[in-house]
């Protein structure tokens, strides 16, 4: 069933192209299309990293600590319920522990008004603010963004995170800056309404790790890694399972077909 | 008994069944011994492979429509519940929404397949036309898709690619209201976009069949594009094609499974992780990858009307190809113009996929602009006027004298 070597130079071209092409797109997708005023997050290695890495729970379980003690305060995780937090490593007698230490709305009591109460492992996470309208109007007309799916929602992901997170500084002379704004080397514009949420030793770590900002940062940033893609841990190991077995099905599938074949050529 | 279909098959139970609907006998002819070129390479695996695409993805939306709310308020959160809550509906999820990745992929491949070797050419004009019409409703399905999961992109997505239709003059406003059921993409927008994406799909399954039924009529062209000229240039589609297609779709199978378990978020767009704003317009509207080299023929036209039908043009351009070809032969290995020619097209086509990508200022304009003029011409000029001028190798005698006259080479 073969012609001769020369007629498909024309096919050879075109996988030559295509992968030219492919590198072409990699690389001219890479940058934003706006890069001038986005700046490109650091590049940080991650426990999540690579077709094996899985969230490092230890650094999740110090950032939800980072998550609860710090950014709780205005932002919100409300894909996040405490039931959830089982996949952090924690056992259930934990999560009720820990949801108890909550108070979350409970609907309405006997005689209609909103009832509250510690926490379930089957509740939500409680918003800190009401609504949009309240935040904003807390907040000097900012809003701070759900936190829940952060990582997946931002060019960069954890390395975004992070970035923001470490990447308060002093602005450079000449730059002007709107009142009630901070300066940070990682945000689009360099002018964030959020002021610096994290110095050295603002959490206590039960672990003994050292409470620096750049580590509280990783810490925070892997935990919202995890809120954004829980499934991450189950996902890469059977994806390994379901592609092994796929190539040993493809080999055996190849062999029956040289085999049926066979009389053919 | 004289209606009864003569069925040879021996059990009694089948046999009973099939001399009153002999759809026994119907897959014997048409997937069993069906006579199929023996010179098929492996492009030839991807229709099969776009068959069991839309399969999986037909299986996987029903299971996500029993959990997806079409609410505006409620649809962004149900699809979290989707990937948080429900028993592997990350999975599920994920399988779906590359799915639609690698359904354009693998149709586009089919589709250059197609063209390289002729395969629109008489007689299987009505089986192109067919397929440029399966094309058509993926695209309208895969956009609806899109906008289902109500993120800032799906929302805005939406906005912009409705609004092109308010080109149209005189009736462009009335079609955007319809599309809309109001006065800007919300709940009615929502409701009528999912009512479609799950009735488009099986639409699509009609007209896969009537595709794969013309298909059965005039037979499958092959590498060499000359017809089979006997049984010795044939084999039957079972064992033979249905082996060399399995190891298409394992393979298949595996490119799949590496997006959905190691990169699902890949192919998409981190603002589609933000839930829609009518108040609050992204930096940046960019569609699915592919629908960029479309969106980029529309952006490399300054007028908006002209730039719309530019847009639909380079798709409906398809339906009237097979006659744009005047070559009396139809694999480009016989056509040593067209046959650089036409990945000159494909290089315009990707092109014009980069350029999109991109906003149109500076040197993406007037890439942008290079490409479509290829990609029209190749289709309007190039194609009319190369097959009269062009002079084709000689055409092999028969299937069997090209792939026995030559020496071997091992498989």
């Amino acid at each position: 069933m073969r012609t001769p070597r020369f007629l498909f130079a024309p096919m050879r071209t075109f996988f030559a192209l295509m992968v030219a092409a492919a590198l072409a797109i990699t690389g001219l997708l890479a940058p934003p299309a706006s890069a001038q005023d986005v700046p490109t997050p650091p590049n940080e290695n991650w426990s999540f990293d690579g077709i094996f890495g899985t969230p490092d729970l230890a650094a999740a379980q110090r950032g939800f600590q980072v998550y609860s003690e710090v950014c709780s305060t205005c932002h919100a995780i409300h894909q996040m319920h405490f039931r959830d937090l089982t996949g952090l490593g924690f056992n259930d007698a934990q999560v009720k522990a820990i949801a108890s230490t909550f108070t979350v709305p409970q609907g309405l009591d006997d005689s209609g008004q909103p009832k509250e109460g510690p926490g379930m492992p089957a509740n939500q996470f409680r918003s800190p603010f009401p609504n949009e309208k309240a935040a904003r109007a807390a907040m000097n007309g900012a809003y701070p963004p759900d936190l829940s799916l952060i990582i997946n929602a931002r060019e960069g992901g954890a390395n975004y995170v992070y970035g923001i997170l470490t990447g308060y500084a002093d602005a450079p002379t000449g730059f002007t800056m709107q009142d009630a704004m901070n300066y940070n080397r990682y945000f689009p514009g360099h002018q964030i309404a959020m002021p610096q949420p994290l110095q050295d030793g603002k959490v206590t770590y039960t672990d003994g790790t050292p409470n620096t900002v750049d580590q509280m940062a990783r810490d925070v940033a892997t935990f919202l890694y995890w809120t954004s893609n829980p499934e991450t841990t189950e996902r890469k190991q059977m994806g390994i399972r379901v592609i092994l077995f796929l190539v040993l099905l493809t080999g055996v599938t190849y062999a029956v077909k040289r085999k049926i074949w066979s009389d053919v050529h | 008994m004289a209606g009864l279909h003569k069925s040879d098959i021996p059990n009694p139970v089948l046999n009973w069944i099939d001399s009153r609907l002999p759809i026994i006998t119907m897959m014997q002819k048409e997937y069993g011994v069906f006579p199929t070129p023996r010179n098929f390479n492996y492009f030839w695996n991807f229709g099969a492979l776009a068959m069991v695409t839309l399969i999986i993805l037909i299986l996987t939306g029903i299971f996500l429509a029993m959990s997806y709310q079409p609410n505006t308020t409620l649809a962004f959160d149900s699809v979290q519940h989707i990937m948080r809550d429900v028993n592997y509906g990350w999975l599920i999820r994920y399988v779906h929404q590359n799915g639609a990745s690698m359904f354009f992929i693998v149709t586009y491949i089919h589709i250059f397949r197609g063209m390289y070797y002729g395969s629109y050419k008489a007689p299987r004009e009505l089986l192109w036309i067919l397929g440029v019409v399966i094309l058509l409703l993926m695209m309208a399905t895969a956009f609806m898709g899109y906008v289902l999961p109500w993120g800032q992109m799906s929302y805005w997505g939406a906005t912009v690619i409705t609004n092109l239709f308010s080109a149209f003059p005189g009736v462009g406003k009335y079609i955007v209201t319809l599309l809309w059921g109001g006065f800007s993409v919300d709940q009615p927008t929502l409701n009528r976009f999912y009512s479609l994406h799950y009735l488009l799909p099986f639409v699509l399954v009609g007209v896969v069949f009537l595709h794969v039924a013309a298909l059965h009529i005039v037979g499958s062209n092959n590498p060499l594009g000359i017809e089979p000229r006997g049984p010795q240039d044939t084999l039957p589609f079972h064992p033979y094609y249905t082996a060399k297609d399995s190891v298409g779709v394992c393979v298949f199978l595996i490119v799949w499974a590496a997006f959905v378990f190691f990169a699902p978020n890949m192919l998409g767009d981190p603002n589609n992780f933000v839930e829609a704003n009518p108040l609050q317009t992204p930096a940046d509207i960019v569609p699915e990858w592919y629908f960029l080299p479309y969106y980029a023929v529309l952006r490399s036209v300054p007028n908006k009307l002209l730039g719309v039908l530019m847009m639909f043009g380079s798709l409906l351009v398809l339906l009237v190809l097979p006659w744009l070809d005047t070559s009396r032969v139809r694999s480009a290995r016989f056509r040593p113009t067209y046959r650089w020619l036409i990945l000159v097209w494909v290089l315009s086509f990707v092109v014009l996929g980069i350029c999109g990508a991109h906003k149109p200022e500076g040197i993406w304009v007037i890439l942008s602009r290079i490409a479509a003029l290829y990609y029209f011409a190749h289709f309007l000029v190039i194609m009319p006027i190369l097959g009269k001028l062009e002079r084709p190798l000689p055409l092999p005698e028969s299937i069997t004298q090209a792939v026995t006259g030559r020496p071997l080479e091992s498989h």
